[in-house]
């Protein structure tokens, strides 16, 4: 007999002080680990073009810089895994490496991109969505982005920041002009 | 490999349910974009490599003092869609406290917090996919989704199991609560079978003598026909 999965609901507005006290999942590569460092904020906006603060949890999880997902058995400190909430400003910022490309469907290879999971007060099931990288060459046969219509691929590409290429900025627009992409997988 | 079959839609609250205000202004406007499981969403986070804490699944050893309120204990199985227990699920809680106040700046219901309850817990499920927490009964509160708005009795479950399609966060019912019928967020469930199964039952059997009463609430993570995919790198 299948068991139905259990309902999700919504992570609500007083997650804080349960889910995101510990700041060092932010952190998710470490000095130790090998790869091409950078900083990954995020901004998240509501349908009414607002900053959401304090009141969104993002969570990623990734690929290291060869490709690999970390295994729990894994011996590495490298976990590919992180958690913060965001701020008044709705921002929050992971500090990681670039990930590597990861085996897709039938052989292909997919472009670097970091999953996240979005949970926020208003949302009864998180959102999924992924980070790609603007300018990766990979990024034009990524069986997934193939998968996006043409005029809404830009909304799953994190951009560089001026002035530092270790910084990209990613948007998460919920609703309306600019909608982020999410998925059902 | 698992597979993460569809969950049936009527199981699952839709992103917009006009009764819960807030899910209109977040919720997408454009359908989700079905895509292949991959690597990236079959595997995941083993979540918990931090040791975990002797009182972090006991509510009520977190302070100098026992807390205010109703000591219950809570316990279940959490399972795959085939019904096995899920081992080394990482379960995390969040919850007001007795008085319906939960710790945190922006919470402004006019009632006291109490110095002795955090009300955050986690705990890792064995080998059979059992968990269990002793806490406080947490207390209804209002909130202004409507008028005279109150939310039933409830608990936070946050849930890792097997692979990033299995995340689940939801809430934790308690039975013949009045307020269920008039909650926004359970009744975003179309499914009644559905929302039942996240109002928790009463359980002798979990129930300690001259100490607590005790309450049952199993999860089902997605997933199903669960084996080893991938050699681990040392």
């Amino acid at each position: 007999m299948r068991h139905i999965p259990t309902a999700s609901q919504t992570v609500g507005p007083f997650f804080n002080f349960g889910l995101t006290t510990n700041a060092q999942l932010g952190k998710v590569a470490g000095p130790e680990v090998a790869g091409d460092r950078i900083r990954l904020s995020f901004r998240v906006i509501d349908g009414d073009g607002a900053p959401a603060p304090g009141d969104v949890m993002i969570e990623i999880w990734q690929a290291d810089g060869g490709g690999h997902y970390a295994h729990p058995l894994d011996e590495g400190s490298f976990h590919g895994f992180g958690r913060l909430e965001t701020d008044l400003d709705g921002c929050c910022t992971f500090e990681t490496i670039r990930p590597g490309r990861v085996p897709g469907p039938d052989g292909r290879w997919q472009a670097p991109h970091i999953t996240a999971l979005v949970f926020a007060r208003g949302l009864l099931k998180h959102l999924h969505t992924r980070v790609y990288f603007a300018g990766d060459p990979a990024n034009d046969d990524d069986p997934v982005l193939s998968l996006v219509p043409a005029e809404r691929n830009g909304t799953l590409l994190a951009r560089q920041v001026e002035a530092d290429a270790a910084a990209w900025s990613f948007d998460i627009v919920l609703q309306g002009d600019g909608e982020t992409v999410f998925f059902a997988v | 490999m698992i597979e993460f079959p569809p969950a049936p839609p009527e199981s699952q609250p839709p992103y917009r349910h006009d009764p819960y205000v807030s899910s209109r202004r977040r919720a997408p406007r454009q359908p989700l974009i079905s895509i292949p499981q991959t690597l990236s969403e079959l595997t995941g986070p083993m979540y918990g490599h931090n040791p975990i804490g002797e009182t972090d699944n006991d509510l009520t050893r977190q302070c100098a003092d026992a807390p205010q309120g109703e000591r219950i204990l809570v316990a279940g199985r959490v399972l795959d869609e085939d019904g096995r227990g899920v081992p080394n699920a990482m379960v995390e809680i969040w919850q007001a406290n007795a008085a319906g106040r939960y710790r945190h700046s922006r919470d402004a219901h006019h009632a006291p917090l109490d110095p002795n309850f955090l009300g955050a817990g986690r705990v890792l499920t064995d080998g059979a996919g059992n968990y269990r927490f002793t806490t406080i009964k947490p207390g209804a509160y209002p909130w202004r989704n409507h008028d005279n708005a109150w939310r039933p009795a409830h608990i936070h479950f946050s849930l890792f199991g097997a692979g990033l399609l299995s995340r689940l966060v939801t809430q934790m019912y308690f039975p013949n609560d009045p307020l269920i019928p008039l909650d926004p967020l359970i009744n975003g469930i179309p499914d009644a079978a559905a929302r039942g199964r996240l109002i928790s039952s009463f359980d002798l059997a979990v129930t300690e003598p001259e100490w607590a009463l005790g309450y049952r609430f199993d999860v089902v993570l997605r997933g199903r026909d669960c084996t080893p995919f991938e050699e681990p790198r040392r």
